[in-house]
């Protein structure tokens, strides 16, 4: 509770062969605050967020989250979480082929006595996260269930909800609504809602301006590896947040 | 609990009973003898142990084809060390297991590490490793009649009790439900799911992904020298083609038990029953009269009913 930032990142450098993702990236996230995300395809904005969640590496930055720096060669994706650092990824949060109770402990088991998976515990837990979760739809789902039948509102919403369960400090939310029905959007967003209100810290990345603006305090646009620019939603309108991100690609393309 | 998800255990059960019906039928004095069922107890666990091996590759979405060389290399290593060098029975027979771990992680290594895809970097190995046996044994049987007396022997394939059961069959009983806990009960086995369902969730998941595929690799060496070991001391002989025969069994037992051939699916349960199933075909259509030219055609039409009973009935949903 020391620092007044949840993570900071700074100089961030990462090359994949001879493609460079980050360029000196630095980002500090608020403790409680939903920060968005923005750029193109290619800006790095995924690079970042793999860094965070110890699926890559940096060549070369730091990292200190809750005040503390984080030793990159020990950490790994097992330790983020262990950090209570948590991503909800697009498509690939779930195993669409298992049945949820997997999903939800998956990596961090309850166990027996024996040291075996405690399969009843574990399926008694997610019925209760379903029915917190989903509502009534959730009530009527079964643990045993695979991940198929949920809508693709409901994955992420059951995702954000394991991320919550664990009692992650920071969510990472990689394009939580592309590719989903407008019903499904408005889902997803009250969850954001909600990740706010338990005091948490996000991070969401999007395309959809509109679903971000409503629901981010601040923006950090991303050009080229860096972060351009970070706006006060109190200092943009919708509309001007939209000219901003335009306008820099067209300047990084005089450049 | 629900019913739904044992489909495919439940389909495999009733086409066991109905296979065992049919040749009951056809033939009551041998379907109603002991004996029969002994010696598919002393056969049938060969089959079996690699049946389960193989599930828990193929759940993680990969394929071992060097399995039958994996097996007569490690008895190999067994048979010299017992009959040539003059090790005991025991200390020749944990070499054999060690033999088939290591060839194990050699086949993870390439898959995982350098990066060939399983079923070509077994394809090799396959190669290699009978072709090592073959040369170090200069193509000739290794006879092993004096390991019938040895505590060895009763252990893993004497006759128990007073129906005489083998007592390899109880070694692949037990293999079986080590080997279902370990799948469904074990962090292990999740790892497997996930990894077969979807490598990059199970990555983002914190599975140590390329840790568990190369593992997996190793268990299966490590069974299929069990399974070798098994059909050498039955037998009380080790010969260079050893293992050929169980190639297509063994896949076809896998997805008669409703594995999936895509991964993140695949029940112990399931391949036990399929390895039952694919072993007392040859012995029901002999016994019935007809000529063992049909064990093959009976084994496809089976392969096929089953595969398409998965498709049109089992589908999870």
């Amino acid at each position: 509770m020391t620092s007044p930032y949840a993570v900071e990142l700074r100089d961030l450098w990462k090359s994949f062969g001879a493609v460079s993702a980050l360029r000196g990236a630095s980002l500090a996230l608020k403790k409680g605050e939903v920060l968005a995300l923005l750029g193109d395809n290619g800006a790095g904005k995924s690079t970042l967020i793999k860094i965070l969640a110890g699926v890559h590496r940096p060549d070369r930055g730091e990292m200190i989250v809750d005040g503390r720096p984080v030793d990159f060669r020990a950490y790994s994706v097992s330790q983020a979480r262990a950090m209570g650092i948590e991503t909800v990824y697009q498509e690939r949060s779930l195993g669409e082929r298992q049945p949820l109770w997997r999903n939800v402990f998956a990596g961090r088991p309850l166990k027996n006595r024996l040291g075996f998976i405690d399969a009843r515990r574990e399926k008694a837990e997610t019925m209760k996260l379903l029915a917190d979760v989903l509502g009534l739809k959730g009530a009527g789902l079964h643990a045993d269930a695979s991940v198929l039948t949920l809508s693709g509102g409901e994955r992420q919403g059951l995702a954000i909800a394991r991320a919550m369960y664990f009692d992650a400090s920071i969510i990472i939310l990689d394009e939580p609504t592309t590719a989903l029905a407008v019903s499904e959007v408005e889902k997803v967003l009250q969850f954001v809602a909600r990740i706010r209100k338990a005091g948490k810290t996000c991070i969401f990345i999007s395309h959809e301006l509109p679903h971000v603006y409503r629901a981010a305090d601040r923006f950090a646009l991303m050009e080229r590896g860096r972060i351009a620019a970070v706006l006060e939603k109190n200092d943009v309108t919708l509309d001007g947040l939209m000219r901003r991100l335009m306008m820099g690609g067209e300047n990084d393309e005089l450049a | 609990m629900n019913w739904r998800n044992y489909r495919r255990q439940t389909l495999v059960t009733l086409l066991l009973l109905a296979l065992w019906g049919a040749f009951a039928a056809a033939s009551p004095v041998s379907f109603g003898s002991a004996r029969l069922y002994r010696s598919f107890m002393s056969t049938i666990p060969v089959t079996t142990i690699l049946t389960l091996g193989m599930t828990l590759l193929i759940v993680a979405g990969e394929m071992d084809m060097s399995f039958p060389s994996v097996s007569a290399a490690a008895a190999f290593v067994f048979a010299w060390g017992y009959a040539r060098a003059g090790f005991s029975p025991w200390a020749a027979f944990a070499a054999a297991l060690a033999a088939g771990a290591l060839m194990g992680w050699l086949n993870g290594l390439l898959v995982v590490v350098v990066g060939v895809p399983s079923i070509i970097a077994t394809i090799g190995t396959q190669f290699l490793w009978r072709g090592l046996a073959l040369l170090l044994s200069d193509g000739v049987a290794i006879p092993l009649a004096q390991v019938r007396g040895t505590s060895l022997y009763q252990v893993f394939t004497g006759r128990l009790g007073v129906w005489g059961v083998p007592a390899q069959a109880l070694w692949a009983a037990g293999a079986a439900v080590c080997l279902g806990l370990l799948l469904n009960r074990r962090p292990f086995g999740e790892a497997l799911l996930f990894i077969g369902d979807n490598r990059k969730t199970a990555e983002v998941m914190g599975i140590r992904v390329p840790r568990v595929r190369v593992l997996a690799f190793v268990l299966m060496g490590f069974l299929a020298a069990f399974a070798g070991m098994l059909a050498t001391l039955e037998l009380n002989n080790w010969w260079p083609t050893q293992g050929d025969g169980y190639m297509l069994l063994v896949f076809a037992a896998v997805f008669v038990g409703g594995t999936s051939a895509y991964g993140g699916q695949g029940t112990v349960y399931g391949s036990f029953v399929g390895s039952v199933i694919i072993g007392i075909i040859e012995a029901g259509i002999v016994s019935a009269g007809l000529t063992g030219f049909w064990t093959r055609f009976v084994h496809g039409l089976v392969i096929i009913l089953s595969l398409s009973g998965y498709a049109l009935f089992a589908r999870r949903r």
